[in-house]
């Protein structure tokens, strides 16, 4: 049965394994594109005449649109923000001896794996005593919690990967540590920035919980506003799977072009 | 050499990220610390006070809070024990030589469901399994099953999500623990026995050891993180069938409004993931 050569097994097991990944997406999209009555048809139907309807009073009617910008801007800037106080950070890892430098990595280390909910509850109460509910700043700042640690571990990897030599040259030339980070490490870098910025915008694009919590009108994120199409009876399904496939849309290109680092990502490092 | 850098240089690197996540990341602990010492409901705040430990003897003696916790672990050690097989299965085929482009489509459309916004997973579950127009009671021979309605379907509809989401994570995270067996060695192995699963368990499986590990951790980390997919998909419903931790404390938090209570049980969550990352760390960091 496992002979070396490729059997007509294996090619069948593969097609099933890819057919299992695709199929929700398959049905996701088609369902965008049925009118209500025809997503109501039971048993579902496979074959009809295909409508953009949903995507239009979805974007336009209901406000998906701006939420979509809600969600671009924040988790645009998150990421950004993450960046600048991230690289610094992960070059100091990277090239200096410190104290506390194990406790650092622990605490990144924990940030991945806390339940967000552990911190929504401070934080809701938090941003409204301080008028903060509602703001993109907000968001934009609770997010750095998963973001930073990321991009942190991700760059200084790449740090780690550089080699001294480099430094030092430099270093004789009497340039500062600032100047070799900037110059000469960090165009080195830049995979590894660019696979951390990825990660860090997949995370915030994604995110729900804090969205449904410490947003209402204005800072509402897409999720969020995914979610709450999903109140009362009679639920719009082709415009919750239209709103659901914008929202997907972008994360999926972004994860196939990161897919070589994902699962370095995802383990912080542990698997390579 | 490199420890002749300046303590001001230092500070001037890691500095700002330090402060920042201390802002959000340790300033809210603070507080939740504070508020689970507090009777403080949102609907009665003027009655708030300190209260000692009181939330914290209700929650260890909340049965509603056990049962989700343990519910929780009920999901882990169903739900962990099908993406391992799976994934493994998974791996040891992407793993055989050939068919390159077919695996390659393979690797790529694994990628595609660990990426997946986890709301969207929910909403996806409400339409592919709804009762009537559902396509999965279609697919199953057009069965009459209510999934959403049921507590014990819809929390086997919830392991189906987790297994659909995660499975090829740890596909993915076995598969390059098997790239690293050394080739003359897998061969060798392979010369000597025909059997598969000689060759697993006494060639492959030390190099999987890690990944395995790895997987465990993390999966028993984000089990208890567990919020979007499941809030989309049941809110915890029907009854709490499907009320997870991370579900359970949003609740008592945000829709019974008892922040001391839902702060305490946090606070208790937290203890717990602190473990589990003072494992991992011990496990795959050695060498920092």
């Amino acid at each position: 049965m496992l002979a070396q050569r490729p059997g007509w097994m294996q090619v069948v097991l593969l097609l099933m394994i890819i057919l299992l990944c695709v199929f929700p997406f398959y049905w996701m999209v088609t369902t965008s594109l049925k009118t209500q009555v025809v997503a109501l048809e039971s048993p579902p139907v496979w074959f009809f005449q295909p409508t953009l309807e949903n995507y239009r009073e979805a974007l336009f009617d209901d406000g998906v649109l701006a939420t979509l910008i809600n969600s671009l801007i924040i988790s645009v800037s998150t990421t950004l923000l993450a960046l600048v106080l991230g690289v610094p950070a992960a070059f100091a890892l990277a090239r200096f001896e410190f104290r506390g430098k194990k406790d650092l990595w622990f605490w990144f280390i924990t940030n991945r794996m806390v339940s967000p909910i552990v911190l929504a509850l401070p934080f809701f109460l938090i941003a409204r005593q301080l008028d903060l509910l509602d703001r993109h700043i907000t968001l934009i700042m609770i997010y750095l919690t998963f973001n930073l640690p990321i991009v942190i571990w991700i760059v200084t990897d790449q740090f780690r990967g550089i080699p001294y030599d480099l430094d030092e040259a430099a270093r004789m030339e009497g340039a500062s540590q600032w100047t070799i980070m900037r110059k000469i490490c960090l165009p080195l870098a830049m995979p590894g920035v660019a696979v951390s910025a990825i990660f860090s915008f997949i995370f915030s694009w994604n995110e729900l919980m804090f969205g449904l919590v410490l947003t209402r009108n204005e800072a509402k994120t897409a999720p969020a506003m995914a979610v709450s199409f999903m109140e009362g009876y009679n639920l719009p399904y082709g415009k919750i799977m239209a709103t659901s496939t914008l929202i997907v849309i972008p994360v999926l290109i972004f994860a196939l072009i990161a897919s070589k680092q994902l699962v370095r990502g995802l383990t912080m490092g542990a698997v390579k | 050499m490199r420890g002749r850098t300046s303590k001001k240089t230092i500070f001037g690197f890691v500095g700002p990220a330090v402060m920042a996540l201390a802002l959000v990341g340790i300033a809210p602990l603070i507080y939740a610390v504070w508020t689970s010492f507090q009777f403080f409901n949102l609907t009665r705040l003027n009655q708030q006070r300190y209260v000692g430990f009181d939330n914290y003897i209700s929650v260890l003696t909340d049965h509603s809070f056990w049962q989700a916790m343990g519910r929780t672990f009920f999901l882990l050690i169903t739900s962990l024990p099908l993406q391992l097989a799976l994934g493994l299965g998974i791996a040891l085929v992407l793993h055989r030589p050939g068919l390159t482009i077919l695996k390659t489509l393979c690797r790529l459309s694994l990628v595609l469901p660990m990426a997946t916004t986890y709301a969207v997973v929910g909403l996806l579950g409400q339409v592919m399994f709804n009762q009537r127009f559902g396509v999965v009671n279609q697919l199953l021979g057009g069965v009459d099953i209510n999934w959403i309605g049921d507590p014990t379907n819809a929390f086997i509809m919830i392991i189906f999500w987790d297994v659909w989401q995660w499975t090829p994570f740890v596909a993915l995270v076995l598969l390059a623990g098997l790239t690293m067996v050394p080739g003359e060695v897998e061969e060798a192995a392979r010369l000597e026995t025909k059997s598969w699963w000689t060759v697993l368990r006494y060639v492959q499986l030390p190099f999987l050891i890690p990944g395995l590990v790895a997987v465990l951790i993390l999966r028993t980390a984000d089990t208890l993180k567990l919020f979007d997919m499941v809030f989309t998909l049941t809110r915890g419903g029907p009854g709490a069938s499907t009320e997870f931790i991370s579900l359970m404390i949003q609740r008592v938090g945000f829709r019974t409004f008892d922040q001391g209570l839902a702060s305490a049980q946090a606070i208790i969550l937290l203890a717990i993931t602190i473990v589990l990352a003072q494992i991992y760390i011990r496990i795959f960091y050695k060498e920092v």
